[in-house]
């Protein structure tokens, strides 16, 4: 589904991604774990183009997102983002966040982009709050209505930027079960993130990144209990310790 | 005659001003037309060159902050005479009217793209993203989720702006706009009483002290 290969990032000086190969398969739930600085958030976003790589490839779903013909806008409808700070639009209710893209870039008219987007708000169990401004909900349920928002896209892939980081802990568990009910139903997804327990439980591959290279990876329970790397285990006994 | 009486009789003329109303209210009714035309063409200039700022055209911008840099720096009054007694020489000739409202539009078309443009580089960045990542264009991001945002936080520095530019319509009796000013000045030429400015000063209370007190009311809904 994704095939990023060889990708470096430069800003300036700063060599943040330093040739990162990435595949990921259909239906996988890719982790990336790594200290702050090591470029996974980086890494993430060059999979839908928010970041141009300086050098390398990215093809997701068969479209080559680095070659200049690509139709960008199409492509982006097909690859879901969630950000850590939700980047719900303030000015709209919950059910107008859900439905913009699908009025002015799927083309649907409002009572279609509607219908989705109720349903893609009760997916996430938000039913009831179509009509609540972002300023109105809990971080966790802003967290929900931005999963809403792409899903309701129907994207091939969703990519997760710690969407969980900026919650209370109180607030965490609600959208990591929205994200585990995506899980389920088939949903390729690539997720930076520090949420351990959700990776023992819902992960196939963790990938553990420092200072822009992928240093390890493998499945969770070999990344969690077993790593070989120094690095990576000096990382994961850190996090534990919290 | 006691103090009192004279200043009536120079200030508060009663044969002078009913005789000389008339006049001043035709200036209202162009100091009105003329305003509104300054601020929709102002308004809208200004609001077009932050969008097109908004595109990142190294050479553009350059260009609009040269010209909206002019525009703030030179007094109105100076573009006004030198729009009235300059364009002639290259065979333009552009009434009173006409050369003050280029003018004022000129100046409110720059200092509103400051502060369009302050408010568009105000939204946060993941707004922009948030957007482009479901598929919108730069100029569908820029219509539905950045410029609601901006115009909403640009409203009370624009509305102050905007009435302490529109003023300067009185500038207009230089180039023999016959606007309240204008109306007001020839009024007291000819009858050698002072008294017309009062109604003058009265004209612009009436027209601009409910936009002053609409002007607080924004700035209070929108802080």
């Amino acid at each position: 589904m994704i095939q990023a290969k060889g990708i470096h990032k430069q800003f300036g000086a700063l060599h943040v991604l330093k040739g990162v190969d990435l595949d990921v398969a259909e239906r996988e739930l890719v982790f990336i774990i790594g200290p702050s600085g090591s470029g996974k958030s980086t890494m993430l976003r060059c999979l839908n183009r928010l970041e141009v790589p300086t050098a390398g490839s990215v093809v997701v779903d068969g479209i080559d997102l680095l070659d200049p013909r690509t139709d960008l806008n199409h492509a982006r409808q097909r690859i879901g983002m969630v950000f850590q700070s939700f980047n719900l639009y303030p000015h709209m209710t919950a059910l107008g966040n859900v439905t913009l893209a699908l009025r002015k870039v799927a083309g649907k008219s409002r009572a279609e982009a509607d219908e989705i987007g109720h349903a893609a708000l009760a997916r996430v169990g938000l039913a009831e709050r179509a009509d609540h401004r972002p300023g109105q909900l809990s971080g966790g349920q802003q967290q929900r209505v931005a999963i809403a928002r792409a899903i309701a896209l129907e994207p091939r892939v969703m990519l997760f930027d710690e969407p969980t980081s900026a919650l209370d802990p109180e607030l965490v568990g609600s959208v990591l079960g929205v994200m585990r009910s995506l899980r389920e139903s088939g949903m390729t997804m690539v997720v930076v993130s520090h949420e351990m327990g959700f990776a023992r439980a819902a992960a196939d591959r963790v990938l553990f990144m420092d200072d822009g290279l992928i240093v390890e990876q493998g499945p969770p329970a070999q990344i969690f209990e077993a790593p070989v790397h120094a690095r990576t285990r000096g990382f994961i006994s850190q996090i534990q310790r919290h | 005659m006691g103090g009192w009486e004279r200043f009536a009789e120079t200030f508060l003329n009663a044969k002078v001003m009913e005789r000389y109303w008339p006049d001043i209210v035709a200036g209202l009714g162009t100091t009105i037309e003329l305003a509104a035309l300054i601020v929709l063409s102002g308004l809208a200039a200004g609001l077009a060159l932050a969008v097109l700022r908004s595109f990142g055209v190294r050479v553009v911008n350059w260009a609009i902050v040269f010209v909206v840099d002019l525009f703030r720096a030179l007094p109105p009054l100076v573009i006004i005479v030198l729009i009235y007694f300059g364009l002639p020489s290259i065979d333009v000739v552009p009434s009173g009217f006409v050369s003050t409202w280029l003018s004022l539009a000129l100046v409110l078309m720059a200092f509103s793209e400051e502060i369009f443009w302050a408010g568009i580089t105000a939204i946060p960045r993941g707004q922009w993203e948030a957007a482009r990542s479901t598929g919108l264009g730069f100029g569908e991001t820029l219509a539905h989720v950045i410029l609601p945002q901006a115009l909403r936080i640009t409203i009370p520095p624009l509305t102050n702006r905007t009435i302490a530019i529109t003023k300067g319509t009185a500038l207009g009796s230089v180039v023999a706009v016959t606007e309240i000013l204008g109306q007001a000045s020839s009024a007291v030429s000819n009858s050698y009483n002072p008294s017309p400015l009062t109604l003058g000063a009265a004209a612009y209370l009436v027209l601009f002290l409910p936009v002053v007190i609409f002007g607080r009311w924004v700035e209070r809904k929108f802080r």
